[in-house]
């Protein structure tokens, strides 16, 4: 807990200090949030895992090897293999590609449709909020992975549609949030200024308005890629996401890890816990960046 | 307060019918129908006319706003006819599986409730301790762990250890039996789908209990209660703890809403024949009145469990009730 007068020293320290350097500001933020580092971490851990991926391991993610089904940890295979006899780390390590550009492609799309339409709606009002607002509700009220699997089954199963599958129901929960934010800013007298000046709407919300609401769409995005990897996992999981031979973790526990859980648990066990890895360090760091970008919610 | 419940209760009305709208199309977005679906499973060659004939007999041949009209009807009366892939009454389906679904959902929220409130206010009053940190790594992880996977661990353990322990590996028993008739039976099948929800779901409600009780620890009436000498005990769970708990009750409430619809994935682990099985089985059928009677029901459930909770705010807080 910091009081009043403290906080603003240290903001105005802060202000001093903006042209620092970056070395020096990561250190400052390493000793301010030491549980958002650690979650930095095992993100950079995981997207050098998914960039380095050939190098870092010997075997192929996709090739069947059937002298080598399910050999346990240990010799040649640091995590065993599975029931194809593929290398079980190697396809965590291919898998973390998939899982990242799932989640960085649906977060990204989730978050920025979501921005445009909240800014808009609030922007515009009347009719046109009222209209966005419902719609936005019954997308609210379809339980989410309901969504993606009317979604998968329309456009059918692949890496692609399950991308469109979980950023469809990100937007209205982005659109709303920054609904919220939006309206305080339009009573602000800058934008009436900007109208009064004559800019076109798509400038205003662009330009005037989206900037404004940035806190709250950066803490929303970094939560969402957390999100989109678990519900890819799970899409996957239910034979509707990803599909074989592409290696990913939620694929990876489909069938063979229940069917051979006692003989062989390692199959069952490894990517399970690269999934949770994942999610809680996308979580620590969101958790990091809400706790920065919003004074608010500081030291609670 | 009558006027604020039927302004609330007509808000509902295009949700419902945008809900109805959404699936009704989605369902027809999908490539191929039933029929189609049937004939093909057959293995001989496909006959347009059967195909026809069958499509006439279930009633997709029809425009499709009269099948919508008919769907609508179906809704309000609380009636939606025979499953299309079953022939047999969609409430008597899903009537069947709302028990297995509604009990692990309820055993879900109790476990929750009980993981939650007294770790987030343990983790409040400490806050700051290696405890609270403690306290909120577990919560994260809650949100973190795929529910599904938790449930494989938690299969995986149970063999492991009833294996080790009594030299016979035990899986939780397959058959679903009524508690009322073997409750033994029943709730050593369903605990552990109940555990590996309720894990998840205690997640956000820990971290909501834990920041509504700061919140309260800093109000005035705390430092009074404590300055007239009250043990902290009684300050905690009088004053503090009830005044936090109704966010907490509201995203608990929340979150039951959308528990119902997932179920899909854990049902799928624990190999359960309940309402989300009922809801994957219906997409892959082509069923078209089932899935849009559960959507339905599970968008009903969503929408009144959202009412209930803006009732209970609007009657503890006078100031929305006039807004």
């Amino acid at each position: 807990m910091t009081t009043p007068s403290e906080t603003a020293v240290e903001a105005q320290v802060e202000d001093l200090q903006v042209k620092a350097s970056f070395w020096q500001s990561a250190k400052r933020m390493a000793r301010k949030q030491p549980v958002g580092v650690a979650g930095l971490m095992v993100v950079i851990l995981m997207i050098i895992a998914a960039i380095f991926a050939p190098v870092l391991t010997p075997y192929d993610p996709v090739i069947n090897s059937y002298e080598y089904i399910l050999t346990p940890p240990g010799e040649g295979f640091l995590l065993g293999t599975d029931q194809f006899g593929r290398d079980i780390f190697t396809r965590i390590l291919y898998g973390a590609r998939t899982a990242l550009f799932v989640g960085f492609v649906a977060a990204a799309v989730g978050s920025i449709s979501g921005l445009v339409l909240g800014v808009g709606s609030a922007y515009f009002g009347g009719i046109v909020d009222l209209v966005l607002q419902r719609v936005m509700d019954v997308f609210m009220a379809f339980p989410l992975i309901i969504l993606a699997l009317a979604v998968v089954a329309i456009l059918g199963t692949g890496t692609q549609n399950v991308i469109i599958a979980i950023t469809i129901p990100f937007i209205p929960q982005c659109a709303r949030v920054v609904r919220s934010n939006a309206l305080a800013i339009r009573e602000i007298p800058y934008v009436d200024a900007a109208r009064a000046l004559g800019f076109g709407h798509m400038r205003i919300i662009l330009r005037h308005m989206a900037p404004n609401v940035m806190a709250p769409f950066l803490i929303l995005f970094t939560a969402f890629v957390g999100q989109a990897i678990l519900l890819e996992a799970s899409l996957s999981y239910l034979g509707l996401g990803v599909q074989e031979p592409t290696p990913a973790w939620g694929l990876m526990l489909q069938g063979g890890a229940e069917e051979y859980a006692e003989s062989a648990p390692w199959v069952a066990i490894w990517p399970g816990i690269a999934i949770s890895l994942a999610v809680f360090g996308f979580n620590l760091f969101g958790d990091a960046v809400r706790d920065t970008l919003d004074p608010r919610l500081r030291s609670r | 307060m009558s006027k604020y419940i039927l302004k609330r209760v007509v808000l509902m009305i295009p949700t419902l019918l945008g809900a109805g709208i959404l699936v009704f199309f989605l369902m027809r977005l999908i490539p191929g129908d039933i029929c189609e679906l049937r004939y093909v499973a057959t293995g001989f060659a496909v006959d347009q006319e059967q195909i026809d004939i069958c499509r006439k007999n279930i009633g997709i041949d029809r425009p499709v706003i009269i099948q919508f009209a008919d769907f609508m009807f179906g809704f309000f009366t609380f009636d939606p006819g025979p499953s299309m892939w079953t022939d047999k009454p969609v409430m008597e389906e899903i009537g069947l599986r709302f028990q297995l679904s509604l009990q692990v959902a309820i055993m879900a929220t109790i476990v929750a409730t009980i993981i939650a409130i007294p770790l987030g206010a343990i983790s409040a009053i400490k806050q700051d301790t290696w405890l609270d940190y403690a306290v909120r790594l577990f919560s994260i992880a809650g949100i973190a762990i795929p529910s599904f996977w938790l449930g494989i661990m938690i299969i995986l353990g149970l063999l492991i250890i009833t294996q080790e322990v009594t030299g016979i590996p035990w899986m939780p028993p397959i058959q679903y039996k009524p508690i009322w008739e073997d409750p033994i039976h029943n709730l050593s099948q369903l605990i552990w789908p109940a555990v590996a929800t309720g894990y998840r779901y205690s997640a956000v409600a820990t971290r909501m209990t834990r920041s509504a009780l700061l919140e309260v620890l800093r109000e005035d009436y705390i430092r009074t209660a404590r300055a007239k000498g009250l043990i902290e005990k009684v300050v905690i769970n009088r004053h503090a703890l009830k005044n936090a708990m109704l966010p907490v009750v509201t995203i608990i409430g929340i979150e039951f809403a959308f528990l119902m619809g997932g179920l899909v994935v854990t049902e799928q682990v624990f190999n359960l024949n309940g309402l989300g099985k009922l809801f994957v089985d219906s997409v892959t059928n082509h069923d078209y009145t089932m899935v849009q009677s559960l959507v339905m029901l599970v968008v009903l459930i969503f929408v009144v469990v959202n009412f209930l909770i803006d009732l209970c705010y609007a009657w503890l807080d006078p100031r929305i009730r006039y807004s």
